[in-house]
């Protein structure tokens, strides 16, 4: 082999590592990236059961009832309400009334069982995703002002 | 206070100094002449005091509580521990901006001084990009965040700072980690004056190196800092979390390693140039594509403070800026570059060559699980989160071969070398590895998982590590007091290499140990009651209401001990802060040998009990541990005469030898 073809030979080959890892990656993605919805696009975008999402809105008033370390709620995005139950310790900021976005899937087609909670951890903080969705989608009209203001 | 408009005139000062900098130092380029030169790094020195003053006045008006200022009403509070007062100062927006910038100065201060021994026309033109990057970072601060705006009307009371920012962290990890990002500048300074000059040559990159090293070491301390505050902090056990933001600081470490070890084969034998460049710019690049995650207000997590939307647009502009303009430069004078040295497929050039392939690579997985979401929400209004699955399987999956071959890199000679020859010098590290791996693994036997194989290459990169100290020490082949001669008269960059691949398994053994053995337990506990998890007895002693300085705590006091052991006493809080209505929960956290028990609070239930999360972390201090033994070893090398600043005649012998 010539110093040119060895060259060649070299470049073709990490590019193929390269290559290969890049594809891996792009089917990594498709397996392991999860949606974000607001409860009405569970119907309107067919979320499957068991498939995971990340479910954004508003914790219902007068909906979280707590047992010890088993949570259940309903979130809102004012148009539809999702059952959820969560086992475990929610965030200091998580209260009724106010955004919360909870990972996890449908177990049924009643109930969301969450794996994790997340409420802001700022008074300034919003749930960016969110606050998009419900402004483009027209729901809880208050909230997003507010919640931007 | 006067001292404000003091320090906003410093500011400014600084500001159009930078700009006749550039021009200056443009001139310099085309008409070399000293007093030009000599201008320019006095020009460096210059506005690193004055955006230090600027910086003071600042720091004075957070400590004196004064509230006339915008930024210290909305973010400080006079009842504040000292402390805090202080660290307020950069745990907002703008006065993050203005640390920034600070340190930004402070690199091209030490650069004007420390790099006397350049070439004059280099040094000019290294300075004058560093210039030209505090022009427009001064520039971003002066007009669109501005931490020295007054108000009207003095408030009597500030609003407090997140509480989740108060802790001692906050005084740590973001210097130490814009020390890290920032200090990288210099390496970009340094790629665009070579560049520009066309100069690029071994001794390129010896002068390089140190800078690299020290920001290298600062972005790794940074980095773990900021995962062992986030672990503490937080409240969710969790050390690295594939946020953004984590990922953010994570890109330019991955590329800075990958910088540090092409920079080795271009200084050794002239060759990578063009790829150590690229890198050079890459580094610098992600820094900046983190600064513009962390600052725009277009990610949303602890790290980016409430922002206003334009700001975003005006740091993507510079963005865009310097890293199109980088590029195009590097385009355009990149194939006039002549080839270096050659090497065989087998060799330590080609290890090393292995080493940045799969850093770059590892770093394109995390660049696109980071930016795929925010690229795919700007254009489709899709919304989808990735998160650690991908990460894992990702990067998981690349680091196996590499953390596979760093125990080669030493052994194998430079130009042309044999692998067989290399395992049979590795063989007794490869089968003690394989022994100590087997037992462990069989010990903690949890079913057919990677676990075994993380385990082994944690041992294989440790044991292989020292394994090279032990072949050049001669140990075991000659007498001990021989050894221990040789092993003293070791040149400081085998140490270092040795340790800082040390502290890489170290970390390895404690992320797979964390991840495969923790064991979390969430239950109701009344005081009095106990229970096991995993190991370890949890006695819930009693529960007080304290007052703290500006916030009341409910503190829960347990007694955790390891069966049959003395037991700890730790105190895990819920907190409530007035001034924003905001509470927080302190995680008590108790240490046994490298293992940790985590224990959080949660609500009260019925009558005096508490919903409480328990997590037991197996040889987790190890992940930390890992990361300051590198950081160590880094330290050490720098302290290698060849790269001494202050030795500029040998320097210049050297790089005078290396040019010929």
């Amino acid at each position: 082999m010539t110093r040119k073809q060895k060259r060649l030979a070299i470049i073709g080959g990490l590019s193929a590592v390269v290559l290969t890892a890049v594809v891996f990656i792009a089917i990594a993605m498709r397996g392991t990236a999860s949606f974000f919805v607001v409860p009405s696009e569970i119907q309107t975008q067919n979320i499957a059961i068991n498939q995971a999402v990340r479910l954004g809105g508003i914790v219902k008033s007068d909906s979280w009832v707590k047992e010890g370390t088993s949570h259940n709620f309903l979130v809102t995005d004012c148009k539809t309400d999702i059952a959820v139950h969560y086992d475990g310790i929610v965030p200091d900021l998580f209260r009724e009334g106010q955004e919360v976005i909870v990972e996890g899937a449908l177990i049924n087609n009643e109930l969301f069982e969450a794996t994790n909670v997340l409420a802001k951890h700022d008074e300034n903080y919003v749930p960016k995703d969110m606050v998009d969705k419900f402004e483009e989608q027209g729901l809880c009209p208050g909230h997003t002002d507010e919640a931007y203001g | 206070m006067l001292s404000i408009e003091l320090g906003h005139f410093a500011l400014i000062l600084a500001f159009a100094l930078s700009l006749v900098q550039v021009g200056v130092s443009a001139y310099a380029w085309q008409r070399p002449n000293e007093g030009a030169f000599s201008f320019v790094r006095h020009a460096g020195v210059m506005q690193f005091v004055l955006v230090l003053l600027s910086f003071a006045a600042l720091t004075f008006a957070f400590v004196t509580s004064d509230f006339s200022l915008k930024l210290a009403y909305e973010h400080s509070h006079s009842l504040q521990p000292t402390l805090y007062k202080f660290t307020s100062v950069w745990g907002n927006h703008e006065g993050s901006l203005l640390l920034w910038v600070l340190i930004l100065t402070l690199f091209g201060a030490a650069v004007a001084v420390g790099g006397a021994n350049l070439p004059k026309a280099s040094h000019n033109l290294v300075l004058g990009t560093q210039g030209f990057l505090t022009f427009a970072f001064i520039g971003f601060t002066i007009f669109t965040s501005n931490p020295f705006e007054r108000l009207p009307e003095m408030p009597l009371e500030g609003r407090d700072l997140n509480p989740i920012l108060q802790d001692i962290g906050l005084a740590i990890h973001p210097p130490l980690l814009y020390l890290g990002y920032v200090g990288f500048s210099v390496c970009f300074s340094f790629a665009i004056a070579a560049l520009i000059s066309g100069k690029i040559d071994a001794a390129w990159a010896r002068w390089v190196r140190p800078w690299t090293m020290l920001s290298w070491i600062f972005l790794t301390l940074g980095i773990a800092m900021g995962s062992y505050w986030a672990y503490y902090e937080l409240g969710w056990g969790g050390w690295w979390f594939w946020d953004p933001v984590e990922n953010a600081s994570f890109m330019p470490w991955l590329t800075g390693t990958a910088l540090l070890h092409s920079a080795l084969v271009m200084e050794k034998r002239g060759a990578l140039k063009i790829w150590t460049i690229l890198l050079a710019i890459i580094t610098f690049s992600l820094s900046l594509l983190g600064t513009f995650l962390v600052r725009s207000g277009i990610l949303t997590s602890v790290h980016s403070f409430a922002t206003d939307p334009s700001r975003g647009l005006v740091i993507l502009g510079m963005l865009t800026f310097f890293i199109c303009g980088a590029f195009i430069l590097f385009a355009w004078r990149a194939p006039t570059l002549k080839a270096g040295g050659l090497f065989s497929p087998i060799s330590r050039e080609a290890a090393l060559v292995f080493n940045n392939l799969f850093l770059a690579t590892a770093t394109i997985a995390v660049l696109v699980g980071t930016l795929y979401p925010l690229v795919l929400d700007a254009f489709t209004g899709i919304k989808i989160s990735v998160g650690a699955p991908f990460f894992d399987l990702t990067f998981g999956a690349l680091m196996v071969p590499l953390l596979l071959v760093v125990p080669f890199g030493p052994f194998l000679p430079w130009k042309r070398a044999s692998i067989a020859q290399a395992s049979k010098r590795l063989f007794g590290a490869i089968v003690l590895s394989l022994i100590l791996a087997i037992i462990v693994a069989a010990y903690l036997w949890e079913g057919f998982t990677l676990t075994p194989l993380g385990i082994l290459l944690g041992f294989w990169v440790i044991i292989g590590a020292l394994a090279d100290l032990v072949e050049r020490s001669k140990l075991f082949k000659v007498s001990p007091s021989v050894s221990l001669r040789r092993l003293a008269g070791l040149p400081k960059n085998v140490w270092s290499t040795s340790f800082a691949h040390m502290g890489l398994g170290l970390t390895v053994l404690g992320v797979v140990f964390v991840t495969a053995f923790e064991t979390e337990t969430i239950t109701t506990m009344q005081p009095g009651d106990q229970i096991e998890a995993h190991g370890y007895s949890v006695r819930f002693v009693n529960e007080q209401n304290v007052p703290g300085p500006n916030f009341t705590s409910e503190t829960a006091t347990f007694a955790v001990a390891p069966v049959g052991k003395r037991e700890n006493l730790v105190a895990s809080e819920k907190r409530n802060y007035p001034a924003r209505q905001m509470p927080t929960t302190e995680a008590g956290i108790t240490t046994f040998g490298l293992s940790q028990v985590y224990i959080s609070i949660g609500d009260r239930v019925e009558d005096n009990g508490r919903v409480v999360r328990i997590w037991t972390k197996p040889w987790i201090l190890l992940i930390w541990i890992g990361t300051v033994v590198m950081a160590l070893a880094g330290t050490y090398s720098l302290t290698d005469r060849k790269y001494r600043i202050a030795a500029p005649n040998l320097v210049r012998k050297q790089a005078l030898g290396a040019t010929k």
